[in-house]
């Protein structure tokens, strides 16, 4: 068994508005100084087997192209187990 | 004239575009997204929706699908596509157009019907238009704003890649007002607004809409 | 360890939680006389929610019984009250079917999938009546528009109702939004969905062909609000906030749209016997109705039902209102082609059980028996109750206290200043904050919608046949008098739809009420039914079907008694519908009769915060006569615009007519200022023609009274002749301001 996380967030130029409306409603809700706020997505994938350095560079080029859109967005790719 | 329009899982105004295509002039082929034969159509329209539900980000899964292998080689080809709201993140997904489409930036949904000026007309699906032409179609997106970095930006405003900008009012937050782009060569066009359904006075705030899909069958009858 | 038939049989002294599950003693007592044994936790899970007020309607039965006895006749019914919806013919081999239904206490709790899988649940029914979705509509009720809690729960809910019904790609045609401090804490969240089909098309919920197989299909069960429907609905909130917070209900629109997609052409194909929806109480109420209304009887392995949570037991399975699935009679033969569809578009489909012909519902577990009952004792001989109704003992001072003697504008500036007050009014302002969140174009076929008086959408696209659909209740209305305010609540309904030139045909309905343990609050419900069914009696229109929500409440304060009305309408062909935009010219004329009645109106709650006297005079056969005019005005084209007059009274009708159009109007007011302007009489519309004389002659073949107001005149100004004027930008300032600022 191997687990990955990929977490993706917006690259730090696009405007994050969903970020932005948390930080407010943070704001309100009693945390104060929030200096800033953005929001991602994390992926956890879990896999049978072993991960060789195939999967391994599968599972990059598909974080890359398929769970991020490089255009727009930054992805991290940390292996957990296995 | 065949204008395709895909079906994908969840699409949801393709109807609509077959009947705009008929309306036209034109005749209006279903395509499946599972089937990577595109029936020899001459074009193709990716229509509005929510294709996949949106699920990881709008048009990253519809992108995959085997008739998109199709379209994407044809368009490099030459064959001219339309990609409509849904359609056209699709596009940029597909890497067939640049930038992205984000989410608007006041958080809401938003169904309105929306002043365009078209800017460009030398695309396959604009050219019926005159150029600085207003017109007026219904809106309706949730992730419809426009961005690319300042680079890409102005390349496509040097180019006259853009073919369409909102006037009045910026409904999503789209970088420098876009509302279309089109490619270099003018055969792929995506559009956030849905001409299709400004097609038939009954249903729609105008006709405006119908020069888009009169432009193609123009385009293909010119080049035959 | 299971508790399986035959344990049941063995320990017939073992206490069971029947309280905690919303049974009383007494109904307790009754499944075991059903069962000549106690029952097991399975069979307790499927009665308990069956038996809840929200699915076996026991306290609302006895009335609702009207709809039935008192139905007129027609030949538009296809199929009546006790299916999933009513379907009536509209002509040319269509038929069309629609309901409303409630999704109130869920929304409260969690606004967005609240609104949205009330979306859900509704399209679903529609769906398993063999038709296409094609609109949605939704009434929405909050509390103050400045309430805090307001703030939280309209814009979740508005989010929900677009997020999904946009999703499925379901135009938004219509609906309202009204505020008012009794729902502060009880959101009414009514949602309509409309469908159509071809007459062979039709299909009904139930199990025939013993050998038959039974398929779930759509989304894995899991544990979306597992009794949500006995707890939630069967319950009021205590002060302080929701203390019953059992698992929400979380919808996924993109499965449904999936579902709709699979289901049509399943149906299509011919390859479903019956068909049936899960809502609330899912797989119990699924199979006990198809059961019942099939041969009688079903066999399940529920073992086989496709788990999201593998951990759930038989139990909850059973109580599970996992959304987006559907259960289909399939016979043999055709079992790999259904299955092929399904896999199509992607759709999980399991087969679950058979039909048989022991008259029983059996369901085993892992080859045990854990469920051995009579399907009809179960959905649809559940607890009936005479709950004690009287007429409260404040209902008298109630109405003698007559909004007439309130304080009211006198000159030409004070009028000026109510108009534009009540113009900007949270319940008079536009609604577009919340209507521009819902696509009205999808599929094509939106003719009118929001804020038109019906929503329209066409049908046929070669012949241009349509349907319209307008909802309505005035709360306050219902209040001072629950017959009459019921009966007003159709009239506007009937007129809304007649208005854009549409024929009524049907009814459907939501009863939205406070406890039907109050003795006040069933008082109101039983007249409200009562006024609902007479009229639709004398209008010749029938009830279709509808929903009964209860328990809206909080301590002791019940909501307005709130009975949503829904009317359908058929037109031969949407080119002739009537809008409320009157371009730039063209005579303004008064159709019906204006008395002095301001209790129970707009004014006076926004003005005077006050409630009291009688509701405005009732009379149907005046509705019908105005309707008549309105209708065949439209054929014959001699009305270019109409719309009706109702809260507000004709200042507002006029303000809407003049800010749709985007064009001026110079009229004369008609005796009495403040009463010509801000009374609420039924009964009647302003429209605009260019031949006068020929509407004129219309009303008077009719009976109805016409006055001509005066004219369009497409400049920037509505004068009110002698009195006042106002600009458009004025109003539409006021008019866009409200909402928008009180929710940024």
């Amino acid at each position: 068994m191997a687990r990955v996380v990929v977490d993706v967030m917006l690259k730090p130029e696009i405007l994050d508005p969903q970020g932005r409306a948390v930080q407010g409603a943070l704001g309100r809700l009693g945390l104060s100084g929030v200096a800033n706020v953005r929001q991602g997505k994390q992926f956890v994938i879990d896999l049978d087997g072993e991960l060789d350095s195939d999967r391994s560079a599968t599972l990059e080029r598909l974080a890359a192209e398929l769970l991020s859109n490089p255009v727009i967005e930054d992805y991290r790719l940390t292996v957990v187990e296995g | 004239m065949r204008i395709g329009v895909v079906t994908f899982p969840g699409s949801l105004d393709d109807r609509d575009a077959a009947r705009a295509v008929r309306i036209a002039g034109g005749e209006s082929v279903a395509l499946w997204h599972g089937d990577d034969d595109i029936k020899n159509v001459d074009a193709v329209i990716l229509p509005g929706g929510f294709s996949y539900g949106d699920y990881l980000r709008c048009g990253a899964i519809a992108r995959f699908a085997p008739v998109m292998t199709t379209i994407i080689e044809r368009a490099h080809a030459g064959m001219p596509v339309l990609g409509i709201c849904n359609g056209f993140q699709i596009l940029c997904e597909s890497h067939l157009l640049p930038g992205a489409l984000i989410r608007n930036d006041h958080q809401h949904f938003i169904c309105r019907d929306q002043t365009l000026r078209i800017e460009d007309v030398n695309s396959a699906w604009t050219s019926s238009y005159s150029t600085g032409q207003e017109i007026v179609v219904p809106l309706k997106n949730g992730e419809g704003g426009f961005v690319a970095d300042d680079a890409t930006l102005d390349m496509l405003e040097d180019n006259g890649r853009v073919i369409a900008r909102y006037v009045g009012l910026n409904p999503n937050g789209s970088r420098r007002d876009i509302a279309g782009i089109r490619n270099e060569r003018g055969n792929v066009v995506g559009l956030m607004p849905h001409p299709e359904h400004a097609v038939e006075a009954l249903t729609g705030p105008t006709t405006d809409g119908l020069g888009f899909f009169a432009s193609v069958l123009t385009s293909l009858a010119g080049s035959r | 360890m299971i508790d399986t038939v035959e344990r049941a049989e063995q320990t017939p002294e073992q206490i069971q939680p029947y309280a905690e599950l919303g049974l009383k003693s007494d109904e307790y007592q009754r499944i075991r006389d059903i069962l000549g044994r106690r029952p097991t936790s399975s069979e307790l899970a499927m009665y308990s929610v069956m038996w809840s007020e929200h699915c076996s309607y026991k306290s609302s039965k006895v009335h609702l019984r009207q709809f039935g006895d008192k139905k007129p006749p027609t030949d538009a019914l296809l199929v009546g009250i006790g299916e999933n919806a009513g379907v009536v013919d509209i002509g040319d081999g269509w038929a069309v079917t629609f309901k409303v239904e409630s999704h109130n206490h869920p929304s409260y709790v969690e606004p967005y999938q609240g609104a949205a899988t009330g979306v859900g649940g509704i399209v679903r029914d529609i769906l398993s009546m063999g038709a296409r979705p094609i609109a949605v509509m939704d009434p929405l009720r909050f509390g103050p528009l400045d309430a805090p809690d307001t703030r939280r729960v309209l814009p979740g809910i508005v989010a929900g109702v677009g997020g999904y019904g946009n999703c499925l790609g379901l135009p938004n045609i219509g609906g309202e939004v009204v505020f008012d401090p009794t729902y502060l804490g009880n959101p009414l969240v009514n949602a309509l969905c409309i469908g159509a089909m071809r007459h062979e098309d039709i299909h009904l919920a139930s199990a025939k062909g013993v050998g038959n197989l039974v398929v779930l299909y759509g989304a894995r069960t899991g544990g979306d609000g597992i009794g949500g429907v006995s707890v939630l609905a069967s319950e009021t909130f205590s002060e302080g906030g929701p203390t019953k917070r059992p698992s929400v209900q979380v919808g996924d629109p993109f499965m449904e749209k999936l579902l709709i997609e699979a289901t049509l052409e399943v149906l299509h194909a011919g390859l479903v016997e019956g068909i049936q929806d899960l809502g609330g109480a899912g797989i119990s109420c699924a199979t006990s109705e198809l059961a019942s209304n099939g041969e009688g009887g079903m066999h399940v392995w529920l073992d086989r039902v496709l788990l999201r949570d593998p951990t759930l037991s038989p139990e909850e399975i059973l109580m599970s209102e996992s959304q987006e699935r559907m259960c289909a009679i399939v016979r043999p033969e055709n079992l790999d082609a259904f299955l092929a569809r399904c896999a199509k578009w992607d759709v999980e489909a399991v087969v679950i059980g058979e039909v048989t012909d022991t008259g029983h519902l059996t369901i085993d577990w892992h080859g045990e028996r854990i469920v051995d009952v009579p399907p009809r004792t179960v959905a649809h001989e559940g607890p009936v109750y005479e709950r004690p109704y009287a007429r409260p003992g404040w209902q008298d001072a109630l109405q003698a206290d007559d909004a007439a003697r309130l304080p009211r504008p006198k000159s030409p500036a004070e009028l000026r200043a109510t108009l534009l007050d009540l113009v900007g009014s949270p319940n008079l302002a536009s609604k577009a904050w919340i209507t521009s969140q819902y696509d009205r174009y999808v599929l094509g076929n939106t003719v009118l919608a929001q804020p038109e008086d019906s929503g329209m959408v066409r049908v046929d696209e070669l012949t241009g046949r349509g349907v319209a659909v307008s909802t309505d209740c005035n709360g306050r209305f219902a209040k001072l008098d629950p017959y009459t305010g019921a009966q007003l609540a159709l009239a506007e309904s009937y007129r809304n739809v007649a208005t854009t030139g549409a024929e009524p045909l049907a009814v459907t309905n939501c009863l939205n009420f406070g406890s039907p343990e109050d003795p006040d609050v069933m008082w109101q419900f039983s007249e409200a039914v009562r006024g609902l069914a007479d009229g639709c009696l004398q209008l010749g229109i029938p009830v279709t079907g509808g929903n009964v929500s209860f328990y809206n409440q909080t301590g002791s304060t019940a909501i307005l008694p709130t009975p949503v009305v829904g009317v359908l309408g058929v037109i031969d062909n949407v080119e002739r519908r009537t809008p409320m935009s009157w371009g730039t010219g063209g005579t303004i004329m008064l159709l019906g009769t204006t008395r002095a009645e301001f209790s129970g109106s707009e004014w006076a709650h926004h003005v005077h915060g006050h409630l009291g006297g009688l509701p405005p005079v009732v009379d149907l056969e005046a509705e019908r006569s105005l309707a008549r005019v309105l209708i065949d005005g439209a054929r014959a084209g001699a009305i270019r615009a109409a719309h009706d007059v109702a809260d507000g009274g004709v200042a507002q009708a006029l303000v809407e007519m003049a800010l749709r159009s985007q064009s001026g109007a110079r009229v004369t007011v008609q005796g009495d200022a403040f009463t010509f302007l801000f009374s609420e009489s039924a009964a009647r519309a302003v429209v605009v023609a260019d031949q006068p004389a020929a509407v004129a002659a219309l009303a008077a073949h009719h009976g109805v009274e016409c006055t001509e107001l005066g004219s369009v005149t497409g400049q920037s100004v509505v004068e009110f002749a002698g009195l006042f004027d106002v600009t458009l930008d004025e109003l539409r300032h006021v008019h866009d301001a409200t909402i928008p600022a009180a929710l940024a």
